[in-house]
């Protein structure tokens, strides 16, 4: 017990003790002030009881303080109710280490070893298809490295997970087997390259959605293997936000390194180039990739999470451009000139404004009001289903005239889970503007939508080459 | 006699909303009527009953606001909402189905129980 709570009561000394109390309280991040106001306004309660029932100021408040639960056990039991504020806190990753500082500490710095090992490794992964006569400049038989490219990074940092987090044997041996027979599967498709060696769609697109479908086997290790949680689910996506930030800001400041080390040298007379782009680019692209990753797990609290803090500024902004977009249309009487991109560029509209709800409310505290900046995101998504609607009408009547090419296929099919996606939310989001739907509803809403981008990935990267004779 | 930890968490759910069905209350009250109903064998720390508050808060089961007391100060009612109510008849139903089965297993053994305190002595005879 604290001195001032055995001290000679003086005047007002039960104030002092409830303020101590609070103060006490207030010191962790989990309990915000209308908690701890809760949690006082029961304290005293308790107490007038309790002298009601004929003890002294004092012991009321030792019994009153005694029942209300040691704080450290409080406010780890209000951190695991409010993972939002927790995800600042460092608290999270395993329940095992909230033992005392010092163990804490040699797991950080244990932490730091697996993660730089695993760099490393990731690295020497990369380099090693070189000793079987796979240069990495020159253009070898049948695209190697852009058909692996999952395989060089991802692993890696699905293996930290897997080692940091108490995930099962069997749970770990799924991951591999998933990594595995996604390697073979696309090492064994025989895509189709035109004579000059340039890949088909199917090539492309299998390029480009395996690393989204094979992201989520990385979220099945971030989340230990529970992922039927929404909350969990969400810590993830915060988690990707974070980390692609993070990647952003060291390959910036790998850039500038490089383009540095260029410079100086070729004052000396010396040509880098060559070097930088056969071991270094490579091996740092992958081995910053793990180490990104670790940063975000270890540096949550250093600064504030990035990608909400982007979302606020952009929110609006988007929400203008949409607007005027729309009152430029109006005004003019301008219809779509109906291109075969179209298609694409409205999916990357969409998945822009998917991208800056889905970071604004994985931010938002669910029990505020709703306020202005809820408005403005429900006028930017409603704003861009407007467009994209009036997009695909224009499209419609021509798709069937464009042909099927898998490309088309697999720009319509993301548009429509994209639409359904935003159609949702729009209809839940005004639900809880109108105080009739909770907001974790819209929170489940979109993390249940993990699942829908797994399985289309998977099947555009896996079943589309399959479908279209690797065209 | 108390009762176990996941137990009391595993009921908090039922006992809080069916406390709040009987009207608003604010957390004190809400845990004075469970001990009072428990006679003390569901012991609470009391502030773990508002983590249970909030996540029912954000599941949109229960809602708050914030009031003057008699006492004059500012303190949170809870209410709950027709969520709510739906969820209280959904753990209710649960609630039965456990106490119906553990209910037939208490007499089912009480029955064995009787045989076997009859054989003890005739098998410690032979």
């Amino acid at each position: 017990m604290d001195q001032e709570h055995t001290v000679n009561p003086a005047p007002g000394s039960l104030e002092t003790q409830i303020g101590a109390w609070r103060a006490h309280l207030r010191k962790s991040h989990t309990i915000k002030s209308p908690d701890a106001a809760e949690l006082e306004d029961h304290l005293r309660e308790q107490i007038a009881s309790l002298s009601a029932g004929g003890l002294s100021d004092d012991e009321a408040f030792l019994v009153a303080v005694k029942r209300m639960g040691a704080i450290d056990a409080l406010t780890r039991e209000f951190a695991r109710e409010h993972s939002d504020r927790l995800w600042k806190q460092l608290v999270l990753s395993s329940d095992a280490e909230q033992g005392d500082g010092e163990t804490a500490a040699s797991g950080w710095s244990r932490k730091m070893w697996m993660a730089l090992a695993l760099a490393v490794a990731a690295a020497v992964a990369i380099k090693i298809p070189a000793l079987f006569g796979l240069p990495f400049d020159a253009e070898p038989a049948r695209a190697f490295y852009p058909r692996n490219i999952s395989f060089f990074a991802l692993p890696f940092i699905a293996a930290y997970f897997a080692w940091d987090r108490p995930l099962a044997l069997r749970g770990r041996m799924a991951l591999a087997a998933a990594f595995a027979v996604a390697a073979a599967l696309v090492n064994t498709y025989p895509f189709a390259f035109s004579p000059k060696g340039e890949p088909g769609h199917t090539f492309i697109l299998t390029m480009l959605h395996l690393p989204i479908a094979l992201w989520m086997c990385v979220g099945v290790a971030y989340v230990g293997g529970r992922w039927r949680g929404s909350d969990r689910r969400m810590d993830f996506i915060r988690f990707t936000g974070e980390l692609f930030i993070y990647y952003v800001l060291i390959a910036l400041g790998g850039g500038v390194l490089m383009a540095l080390s260029v410079a100086i040298f070729e004052a000396i007379g010396i040509k880098l180039e060559p070097y930088l782009q056969n071991w270094i680019v490579p091996c740092g692209v992958v081995g910053a990739s793990v180490i990104a990753t670790w940063l975000v797990e270890a540096k949550q609290s250093v600064i504030e999470n990035m990608a909400p803090v982007l979302t606020r500024i952009f929110t609006p902004l988007f929400a203008l451009l949409l607007l005027a977009f729309i009152a430029t249309m109006v005004w003019t009487g301008r219809g779509f000139d109906v291109k075969r991109e179209i298609l694409i560029a409205f999916d990357l509209l969409l998945v822009v404004v998917f991208g800056l709800l889905l970071y604004s409310i994985s931010a938002r505290d669910g029990l505020a009001r709703p306020g202005l900046a809820d408005w403005i995101q429900l006028t930017l998504v409603g704003a861009a289903l407007v467009v994209d609607v009036l997009a695909l009408w224009a499209i419609g009547s021509r798709i069937s005239s464009f042909g099927f090419t898998p490309n088309r296929v697999a720009a319509l099919g993301e548009n429509v889970i994209l639409l359904a996606n935003l159609g949702g939310s729009v209809l839940l989001y005004a639900g809880f503007l109108r105080g009739r739907v909770a907001f974790s509803r819209l929170l489940n809403w979109q993390t249940f939508y993990l699942y829908i981008f797994a399985a289309w990935a998977a099947v555009v990267a896996l079943l589309f080459p399959l479908l279209f004779g690797f065209a | 006699m108390s009762i176990n930890k996941d137990l009391v968490a595993a009921s908090s759910t039922a006992l809080v909303l069916a406390i709040l069905a009987e009207g608003d209350s604010y957390g004190y009250a809400i845990l004075r009527r469970v001990r009072e109903l428990s006679g003390g064998a569901l012991e609470w720390t009391d502030g773990m009953l508002y983590p249970v508050l909030h996540r029912l808060e954000r599941s949109g089961l229960i809602e708050s606001r914030w009031a003057k007391s008699e006492s004059g100060r500012r303190r949170k009612y809870y209410r709950m909402t027709d969520a709510g109510r739906d969820q209280l008849a959904d753990e209710r139903r649960q609630w039965q189905a456990v106490d119906k089965t553990l209910g037939k297993l208490w007499s089912a053994i009480a029955d064995c129980a009787d045989i076997s305190v009859g054989l003890v002595p005739l098998l410690q005879r032979s």
